[in-house]
């Protein structure tokens, strides 16, 4: 069975972001990216799930995992990520080239055409991304390929082509039983993904990563939206400090707050 | 009790002036008057480290607190300071331990938190240049995707120039070693505001005075560290993890020596006592017994790993260990390791209210047992509620006392209880304290530990290199 991962660089959790002067976007220049942290728990996902089956000895028509191929759409940039995936544990590589910032449901093509080549019995991919939030790519993807999808995952068993999901859902837990081929967008408790190590990284350099871009998988990816401005929260006002209860009244009054 | 001890006194009255105007003038002027800050919230703050002295001796506040973004401006602050007299105390995450950064002497405190850039990450070399506020989790979150990792843990997430200050060990110095064993060199300004480099990115090298070990663990009395090449591991390939009850303390510890002695390269070897473990089973609800119990951990090979694990199994097993359990995924070993991790808190646990007091003893490994068993003996007939935990691979242990902080009796006996360990630990052939420092809390100690002569000689190279006494006066050197 073979697993695609989708994997984004995105701006590293740790940094503090800025607008552009100009208010187009966030800068991005000198900035630290890494893989966003919902497609490390995706790619550590696959992995375990490669190396589980293959623990517990089952064989042939038993569900196995044999080959995890790592997909990441984005600037050349976009290699670095898929190194780190390769990494972790997956086995090749696939880039789409594209150097604007794309919207899910184009993300969500791109994926379609993708897996149509590489006829994956599963993709996986993180629940959102952390610079837009969205939560959309998967659930879409999932409709576009009429698969079912398995959001928001924080349990994956796997017995041959059964699949039991446990989701994190707002009154608790929520467990579906589907069949491969199907979609699932990872959550945060799904495990804890693995550093990629010395070895892994120079053994990873040697795997495989294909190239393609959007128009040699014939997918439309002009967006239907445009951003048009983008601005910082407003800066924290200094407080003002009073001098007793009577003086906090007095100001709550006047800018009629009470 | 001790030959020579100073008797601590420190005159208040001048805290409670104000910086020279015309030191102010000059600092607002170099830096803005943003950065410079006299409220007493911040000034406190920065007097104060999660030290139990504050509560004993009061907070010793900065008379004001500035906060430098690079080394220019740090060189022209000490400038400014060394020629107007005023004491300069340095600080990063303020986490230490035994009163580091009190201004005794009132002072400037010069927090370095605002130099916290990664400055290069060299891959091929497994090192990193880092400015001195950088703090520990920050350099390893930055680091996880190069395979490369900083393996120094002490319990907070101090900054790097603090911990190269007072020489900071993690909960794996047994295999990784401590800040002085992983400095390959630092940039510092020192007490006239010269800007040295020390080191070199070599990982050998026999030129010259070794500048860098001089300064790391000085504390701030020799210079102010502000940029520093640190060298990084690898991520370990595969971790196990591990734990093992014993009968006795002993057994524990001679457990210990045979397995660092049979080469297994162990990366934690902790040790919890019985009553440690008796209130985490209370606490944590762990099914825990309450016996000496030894947590390991082991890095390397997938192989190596269990190779080492099943080893040190078998050690156990021969010094009557019983109850032995190995792990290798991420959560088992987090299970196994959960009553480690819930230690301090189950300890303080046992009587609410009160405020754990930290002791650090280090002793060579084959003096341990006995220098714990004396300390429990001690602490059982003082009365004190204390609890044992080791670094026991390197001849550290911690007892934590829990204290009532309103009972001044029992804050005595411990003090007294604390002396009376700390000259244990130095005549065992150890230290007073094998991670925390010295600060002002471990001055008295310093000659019955160092001797005389090389406490002149320590005093010597002070006055050397600070002749005006404004490097965080009042502590080590003065």
């Amino acid at each position: 069975m073979r697993a695609l991962v989708g994997v984004k660089r995105v701006i590293d959790y740790a940094v503090k972001v800025r607008v552009k002067g100009d208010g187009s976007g966030v800068e991005t220049a000198g900035v630290k990216m890494s893989m966003n942290p919902f497609c490390e728990i995706a790619v550590e996902e696959a992995v375990r799930l490669k190396e589980k089956v293959r623990k517990e000895g089952c064989c042939l028509g038993c569900g196995i995992i044999k080959e995890i191929i790592a997909v990441s759409i984005g600037p050349a940039q976009a290699q670095e990520t898929i190194r780190t995936a390769l990494a972790m544990g997956a086995d090749r590589g696939m880039h789409v080239k594209h150097d604007d910032i794309l919207q899910p449901l184009a993300i969500a093509k791109l994926l379609k055409a993708v897996a149509e080549k590489e006829k994956p019995d599963m993709i996986l991919l993180g629940k959102q991304a952390i610079d837009d939030d969205c939560n959309q790519t998967g659930q879409m993807l999932a409709s576009l390929m009429g698969w079912p999808q398995a959001t928001f995952a924080s349990k994956v068993d796997l017995a041959g082509k059964d699949m039991t999901v446990v989701r994190e859902i707002d009154g608790g837990l929520e467990t579906l039983g589907m069949k491969l081929p199907a979609v699932i967008t990872t959550d945060l408790r799904l495990n804890e993904p693995r550093y990629a190590t010395l070895p892994n990284i120079m053994k990873a350099k040697k795997k495989q990563i294909d190239a393609t871009d959007p128009a040699q998988l014939g997918v439309d990816v002009s967006s239907k939206l445009q951003t048009l401005k983008v601005v910082e929260p407003p800066t924290r006002q200094a407080g003002g400090l009073v001098a007793n209860v009577q003086e906090l009244m007095a100001k709550l009054k006047e800018k009629s707050l009470i | 009790l001790l030959r020579g001890r100073r008797l601590f006194s420190v005159s208040v009255s001048h805290i409670q002036q104000e910086l020279p105007g015309h030191v102010v003038k000059s600092l607002v002027g170099l830096l803005g008057a943003d950065r410079l800050s006299f409220g007493s919230a911040i000034r406190e703050q920065h007097g104060r480290d999660e030290s139990y002295h504050a509560d004993a001796d009061g907070i010793f506040p900065p008379q004001a607190v500035i906060f430098p973004s690079s080394t220019d401006e740090v060189s022209e602050i000490v400038r400014i300071c060394n020629h107007a007299r005023i004491p300069i105390i340095a600080s990063g995450a303020c986490t230490s331990l035994e009163g580091h950064i009190a201004a005794l002497r009132g002072g400037l405190a010069l927090n370095m938190r605002d130099m916290n850039k990664i400055l290069e990450v060299n891959q091929d070399d497994m090192d990193v240049r880092v400015q001195a506020g950088v703090t520990r989790i920050q350099l390893n979150e930055h680091l996880r995707d190069t395979g490369l990792f900083f393996p120094i843990d002490p319990g907070a997430d101090a900054s790097i120039g603090g911990m190269l200050s007072t020489r900071a060990s993690g909960t794996n110095a047994v295999r990784y070693g401590t800040m002085r064993e992983n400095a390959l060199g630092l940039q510092a300004v020192m007490a006239d505001g010269s800007i040295i480099s020390t080191g070199s990115r070599a990982r050998k090298s026999s030129t010259g005075y070794d500048l860098t070990r001089l300064l790391i663990g000085s504390e701030g009395t020799l210079g102010i560290i502000t940029e520093a090449t640190i060298k990084l591991h690898g991520q370990p390939e595969a971790i196990s993890a591990a734990v093992c009850e014993f009968n006795t303390l002993e057994d524990s510890v001679n457990a210990t020596i045979c397995i660092i002695q049979s080469g297994i390269p162990v990366a934690r070897i902790e040790l919890l006592d019985e009553k440690t473990c008796a209130a985490i089973k209370t606490h944590s609800k762990l099914e825990l017994e309450a016996k000496p119990t030894l947590f390991f951990e082991f890095h390397g090979s997938k192989n190596s790993v269990e190779e080492q694990a099943v080893r040190a199994g078998e050690i156990c097993k021969d010094y009557g260990g019983s109850h032995f359990k190995w792990a290798e995924s991420a959560e088992e070993r987090t299970t196994l390791w959960k009553a480690r991790h819930q230690a301090y808190y189950s300890i303080i646990a046992q009587r609410p209210g009160c405020k754990g007091m930290p002791t650090d003893a280090c002793v060579p490994i084959s003096r341990l047992t006995e220098c714990i068993e004396e300390t429990e003996s001690d602490l059982a007939s003082c009365g004190l509620i204390g609890s044992i935990l080791g670094h026991v691979g390197d001849g550290n242990f911690h007892c934590i006392l829990v204290l009532d902080p309103n009972n001044k009796d029992e804050i005595h006996a411990a003090h007294l209880f604390s002396e009376r360990l700390a000259i244990r630990a130095i005549r065992m052939g150890g230290t007073c304290s094998g991670e925390h420092g010295v600060g002002y809390g471990k001055l008295k100690y310093m000659e019955e530990e160092h001797g005389s002569a090389a406490i002149h000689v320590m005093r010597g190279i002070k006055n050397a290199l600070d002749p005006m006494g404004i490097l965080n006066p009042g502590k080590m050197g003065s």
